[in-house]
């Protein structure tokens, strides 16, 4: 691999998420690295998902500390997170089934756009000029991830693979720096999946996007990612390589089960 | 007319610069590439093409869909005197092996990743290749293969070149002949090693123009380039006959938004093969089912009207003044609308070849008034030899020959032809050259038929596959496999059709069903099934293909010729025949007897009266994979008829 993976771009320091007496996540740290696909796995239950709301400001958690670009906080907040150039798509798809895909694609230019609802919703001023540009922009992505035939479908009527990669676009559409992915390939088949790795690998690739990614498939992961966080009841049980996690012992008793 | 395909080019470029030659949609938007920029895109394609090494006379190999600049990278082979291959973007690696070596191909363009991957794969057997140049970068930034490049870069180099060299083009593109050889096409063929159909210039742009002064085609058409252009078709309408007219060429936006685009682009010349306007018809049928009882009433009654009328009246006679009012109406209605739904409201001339079109649907669409006519020709005769003139169209015949060809019916029925269309030969293969072409200038088609009263020309079968039935009550009958199968073929819910019968006492079949057609069926019966396998063993299926196979034998019946070649017993296929398989050549047709050796514990069953038979198939999967599909399937008789001379 000729990619060039960069210095650490967000980094995660001693996070502790509690809900009441539940402790979803110990004393987590982790970085990611610019460029790099970085996959956090674990069994159910293990904190993946929490500890994705913490980093995109949904969960605020009672200790430690995030750092974006230099910038430390205590918690995040969503929308700050999304400024900042931190996008994500979610596990059980939050995508607008009445709307077609090119409108769903469109929502997630929302926090580029200059003109104010009203010259928007008139089409007066700049308002025609920009609509243009960030129609370009869509189309880009449309075109990228291959779903011209689907553009004018309303999203409730594409099968479930499809509204995943729709999904996808969405978050694409902001631009993004770093790319949260929250399980993109849970409930998909063999094809579809493979698919989607083409793409997270195409987004990564192409515009240098750094991934980070929930995955249950370890097999996907495993080939997909720089480097691996694996969770295990809210703590950290491994970090690494790959190889490293794969041989990790700890990792094997988690996802294999062992004797006490 | 006789000249080249780049001076064709230069013409339109000199006389209509700014005229459309080709339109792309990307990004959602038709981006049109004027013949200007399209003679200059050439020019330094074709000067980056001299400098990276192409000489003339040397063969290149593009692959890949409908893409301007794919066709771009013909017309600047051309001009430099090589010699473009357009080889079948869905062609698994091996296959493309041997056109690669016969034709010592060491430049190779191609479309995307997917075919950069397959001619990598193919390398080591190719040594040979020594270029490769891709249209789309995506995925391809790691690659770092030796003579790997993108287009883009050939044509910057390309660029550079010709800013030195401002003459090099013009003086290259003169030293050509128009009898030097324009471009070799690959044959599928059903047996065998593919064969390289060599064309001059010449043979290609005649048959061009002979088809565009048939239709009176002008500069105004609009063209949808949605087949492979390796299929000389394809080439024909959207290259061949594209330089000669130069109307516009429109390439869809990919192989999933073809009938969107259609819509858009509204065609005026179309060409689509049988199965194409099956599944059009297919999918509105569905729909109409689907539709309010308003909606479907106001269809079914005037689709009545369309049929008691609509073929007269594109046969140019008098429908009367009732039938008039109601064809209006209908047309106000229905058939505009359906027209447009099927993006076909400006279709002047629409053509449909390659395989027999069933009667129904040809007539349906020349009955919503869709000028659909029939054509005959092959690769090797530059598609047109015969055509149907407008108001003569019937389903049964392919037309009348067009200027420039002569027609003869050999002793044994096989159709010989002559025509300035003809191939130069069958690339570095005499002996094959020498059995369809003789010394005194026939070509002979393989096809068997005849010249009717009216002077159209009908095709039964090819030669080769029509057999005597021998044995039992029919002996010494005719039996034409591809006439039954068709016949069988025509019913919607039937896809694939294999008959058997040559030197055996009765005629037996394998049918396909047609998924989308009898899922649909079944749906509409509450009738459950698990996928394609457990749906074509249904005994409802079996009863339903029982009835389509019985009423082909009374058609047949009435044949005087064909009434020996009844179905006696048929099975239903536990899978879709497949290309990926073998059992389809690249264009869909059946290759009988690879089916027969592949499933020949099937074919024995059928013949010695068994009423289940188990089988297990291999199956290759798009992706190269290799999986199984096993199941045991029934066998069933049907009932077949006195022949009605016979019977008299």
């Amino acid at each position: 691999m000729s990619k060039k993976i960069g210095d650490v771009i967000l980094d995660v320091k001693n996070i502790s998420l509690r809900f009441g007496g539940v402790k979803a996540l110990t004393d987590i740290s982790f970085n990611v690295k610019e460029h790099e696909v970085r996959a956090i796995i674990g069994p159910n239950g293990a904190g993946k998902s929490s500890m994705l709301n913490c980093i995109n400001g949904v969960y605020a958690p009672q200790e430690g500390s995030i750092t974006f670009r230099g910038q430390t906080f205590d918690h995040m907040d969503s929308h700050q997170v999304a400024t900042m150039g931190i996008a994500r798509t979610f596990q059980n798809l939050a995508l607008f089934k009445g709307m077609s895909v090119l409108d769903n694609i469109m929502t997630g230019r929302n926090l580029r756009m200059k003109s104010n609802i009203l010259m928007q919703a008139l089409r007066i001023g700049p308002a025609e000029n920009e609509e243009m540009m960030h129609r370009e922009k869509v189309e880009r992505i449309i075109d990228f991830l291959e779903i011209q035939a689907f553009r004018k479908t309303p999203v409730g009527q594409l099968p479930y693979g499809l509204q995943k990669r729709v999904d996808l676009g969405r978050a694409l559409a902001l631009e993004p720096q770093v790319l949260l992915l929250d399980e993109p390939m849970a409930g998909m088949n063999v094809e579809e999946k493979q698919d989607m790795c083409r793409f997270i690998l195409d987004v990564n690739d192409e515009f240098g996007t750094t991934i980070v990614l929930i995955e249950h498939d370890m097999g996907v992961v495993m080939d997909i990612s720089d480097r691996v966080v694996v969770l295990d009841y809210g703590k950290k049980i491994g970090d690494g390589t790959p190889d490293e996690v794969r041989n990790n012992e700890e990792v094997i008793s988690a996802y294999l089960g062992t004797s006490h | 007319m006789q000249t080249t395909f780049p001076r064709l080019l230069l013409k339109h470029a000199t006389e209509r610069p700014q005229a459309p030659a080709m339109r792309e949609k990307e990004y959602g938007i038709w981006q049109t590439t004027t013949w200007a920029e399209m003679a200059k895109m050439v020019e330094h394609m074709a000067c980056g093409l001299h400098q990276a090494g192409l000489t003339r006379g040397e063969h290149l190999v593009v692959i890949g869909s409908n893409r301007p600049r794919l066709y771009a990278t013909m017309l600047a082979a051309q001009s430099l005197g090589a010699i473009p291959i357009p080889l079948y973007q869905d062609a698994a690696g091996p296959e493309c092996v041997f056109p690669l070596n016969n034709a010592e191909v060491r430049f190779c363009v191609v479309e995307d990743q997917e075919q950069v991957d397959k001619l990598l794969e193919i390398r080591e057997q190719c040594p040979q290749i020594a270029h490769i140049f891709f249209d789309d970068p995506r995925g391809l930034r790691k690659y770092d293969e030796p003579g790997l490049a993108s287009l883009e870069e050939l044509l910057a180099a390309g660029e550079a070149f010709a800013k030195q060299h401002p003459d090099f083009y013009s003086g290259e593109v003169e030293k050509a002949h128009h009898d030097d050889v324009g471009a070799m096409f690959f044959t599928s063929g059903t047996t065998g090693n593919p064969k390289g159909v060599v064309h001059t210039h010449n043979s290609l742009i005649n048959r061009a123009e002979a088809g565009a002064l048939f239709d009176k085609l002008t500069s105004h058409e609009d063209v949808l380039a949605y087949l492979p252009p390796a299929w000389i078709g394809q080439n024909i309408f959207s290259y061949a006959q594209w330089l000669y007219c130069g109307y516009v060429v429109n390439c869809p936006e990919s192989a999933a938004t073809v009938t969107i685009d259609l819509k858009e682009v509204g065609p005026t010349y179309y060409f689509a093969p049988p199965r194409v306007f099956e599944g059009l018809l297919t999918s509105v049928m569905i729909r109409m089912e689907d539709a309010g009882a308003i909606k479907r009433g106001m269809f079914h009654y005037f689709m009545d009207v369309a049929r008691k009328y609509g073929p007269t009246k594109m046969d140019g006679k008098s429908i009367g003044m009732v039938g008039s009012l109601l064809y209006t109406l209908g047309n106000f209605f229905v058939y505009g609308p359906l027209r447009n739904n099927l993006g076909m409201s400006r279709v002047r001339v629409a053509y449909t070849a390659g395989e027999a079109i069933g009667p129904d649907l040809f007539s349906f669409y020349r009955s919503i008034g869709v000028n659909l006519k029939q054509l005959y020709g092959s690769t090797e005769t530059a598609v047109f030899v015969c055509l149907q003139p407008d108001h003569e169209a019937r389903a049964d015949t392919v037309g009348v020959p067009c200027a420039g060809v002569e027609i003869k019916v050999a002793d044994n029925g096989e159709i010989l032809v002559k025509s300035p269309g003809l191939l130069k030969g069958y690339y570095k293969n005499d002996a094959a050259t020498a059995e369809v072409l003789t010394a005194d200038g026939w070509y002979h088609t393989s096809d068997a038929g005849f010249l009717d009263a009216h002077g159209h020309l009908k095709i039964i079968d090819r030669v080769k596959d029509v057999g005597r039935i021998k044995g039992g009550s029919n002996d010494g009958a005719m039996f034409a496999p591809k006439y039954v199968e068709n016949k069988l073929k025509f019913f919607p819910h039937i896809k694939e059709v294999v008959a058997y019968g040559d030197q055996r006492e009765k005629v037996c079949v394998m049918i396909n069903i047609d998924m989308e057609a009898v899922g649909n069926w079944a749906e509409r019966r509450n009738l459950p099934y698990a996928g394609y396998t457990d749906l074509a063993q249904k005994s409802e299926v079996y009863q339903l293909i029982k009835e389509c196979v019985e009423k082909v034998n009374a058609d047949l019946a009435a044949d005087e010729l064909l009434a020996g070649s009844q179905v006696s017993r048929f099975l239903v296929l536990h899978k879709e025949l497949d290309a990926d398989d073998g059992e389809l050549t690249r264009t869909n047709k059946v290759r009988r007897g690879y089916i027969a050796e592949k499933y020949n514990v099937l074919v024995t069953a059928l013949y010695n009266g068994a009423t289940e038979q188990f089988i297990e198939t291999q199956v290759k999967f798009e992706d190269g994979r290799t999986g199984s599909v096993s199941a045991t399937l029934k066998l069933s008789d049907a009932k077949t008829f006195t022949p009605v001379g016979k019977a008299a």
